[in-house]
């Protein structure tokens, strides 16, 4: 039998009040092996409080080519920032 | 995919480089940024496992239980370096197993530093020392490079260098203080360690025709030389410092061009080596063949009782 293990994305909190980030990326033949994997990888020097790893086949991303249609709307709406509005200076803080 | 449609897309990635954007793995890319890179970072991934077995070869020997947890985690590290590599590398379309099978098969090369071998426990202070010194000059000029995936395990691998340089270096400061037969030792190990360290920054630059290409996309931010003298500059005071004399009869400070002036290097040496003629080049090959071809029975295993356990599952939930 010739195969790699499947791949796991791994994203690690580093400390609690903070979101889980991607970390990289590990082979593992099961998730509680990838689990394993990834604190000897990812969490060497405590780097993390907890661990997320997902297949990453179950990953669908965006596809840059359509970078265009999908973010460039966004652009134009400039009067979703707050500075897009014109206050008197006398109003310091709003 | 039309040639002119190449060019012009071709044209638009060298700019984001030169506007410093980083390359994502799903951005388009030329093949030949994409083989390149493949084969650089494939070939760093495997320098740092099969960085693992000179340094090895003392762990069960450490002279102290303190010199024994570093050295060993140490050496967990370059494995460590090896897979935030290989990962990023796999983002580029290779899998794993074809890397392996490359390495194996001697068309993928790693860093000829690893054919030397570690002959005494003075070895391991001079590796951290030079060769981790060595890398680390090369490595932190990549955390700036142009691949998303190489220049984020390049932070990581940075961040955890420091502690391999110093381990080393506090080797050889102590042997260098200790009795005559240990600072002979440390001697010996800097004599035969000086010259393959300053070979790691490869070829001189008119003899490294990829510099200009490289230097575009930032694989490169300084010249093979420039990055050699940096070593050298920086070295030799430390050598100072624990008396060890660097075995180079031309070696002078250079007041005029502020910098050390070295002999020359027998680059011969280097590209027998390279070639595969270097004093450990087969058995660290077989090494590596050997780990794969008895962990076989492993990997396959591991497999089998996962598809197991998830047929299993299956048959619970019907
Ligand atoms: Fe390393
Ligand atoms: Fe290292």
């Amino acid at each position: 039998m010739k195969k790699d293990w499947p791949l796991w994305e791994v994203f690690v909190r580093s400390k609690n009040g903070l979101e889980h980030r991607h970390f990289g990326s590990l082979h593992a033949a099961d998730a509680q092996m990838a689990l394993e994997n990834a604190r000897d990888v990812y969490t060497r020097r405590n780097e993390g409080v907890s661990i997320w790893v997902v297949e990453s086949k179950h990953i669908t991303a965006s596809n840059p080519e359509n970078n265009p249609e999908m973010f460039e709307p966004a652009k134009d709406k400039v009067y979703r920032h707050p500075t897009f509005y014109k206050l008197p200076d006398e109003i310091k803080h709003m | 995919m039309s040639e002119e449609k190449i060019k012009d897309l071709e044209a638009w990635f060298e700019a984001r480089i030169a506007n410093e954007e980083k390359i994502e793995p799903k951005d388009w890319m030329p093949e030949k940024y994409r083989q390149t890179h493949i084969r650089q970072m494939s070939q760093h991934a495997h320098s740092e496992i099969v960085g693992m077995l000179p340094e090895g070869n003392w762990i069960t020997r450490a002279p102290s239980l303190r010199r024994k947890v570093a050295l060993l985690a140490k050496v967990q590290d370059e494995a460590g370096h090896g897979l935030y590599l290989y990962s990023a590398t796999e983002t580029l379309g290779i899998s794993r197993e074809e890397m392996i099978e490359q390495l194996h098969s001697g068309k993928a090369k790693y860093s000829s530093i690893f054919n030397y071998p570690t002959i005494s426990w003075a070895d391991i202070g001079a590796i951290g020392w030079l060769v981790d010194g060595a890398a680390i000059i090369n490595q932190v000029a990549l955390c700036g490079t142009s691949f998303g995936p190489y220049a984020r395990a390049m932070v990581r691998i940075c961040k955890e260098e420091s502690f391999h340089q110093r381990q080393g270096y506090e080797i050889m400061l102590t042997l260098a203080r200790g009795s005559n037969e240990q600072k002979a030792m440390a001697q010996d190990a800097l004599n035969r360690w000086w010259w393959p360290s300053l070979m790691m920054f490869g070829p001189r630059d008119e003899d490294s025709p990829n510099t200009a290409q490289s230097m575009k996309w930032k694989l490169k931010r300084k010249s093979n030389d420039e990055l050699r003298q940096q070593f050298i500059d920086q070295t030799v005071p430390q050598a100072d410092l624990i008396d060890l004399k660097i075995p180079d009869p031309d070696l002078k400070w250079n007041e005029e061009r502020g910098h050390y002036d070295f002999g020359p290097i027998d680059w011969e040496e280097f590209w027998q080596v390279v070639k595969g003629h270097g004093p450990c080049n087969k058995e660290r090959l077989a090494a590596r063949k050997n780990a794969w071809a008895n962990g076989e029975w492993v990997r396959d295993a591991a497999l089998a009782y996962s598809e197991k356990q998830k047929s299993k599952e299956l048959n619970k939930a019907s």
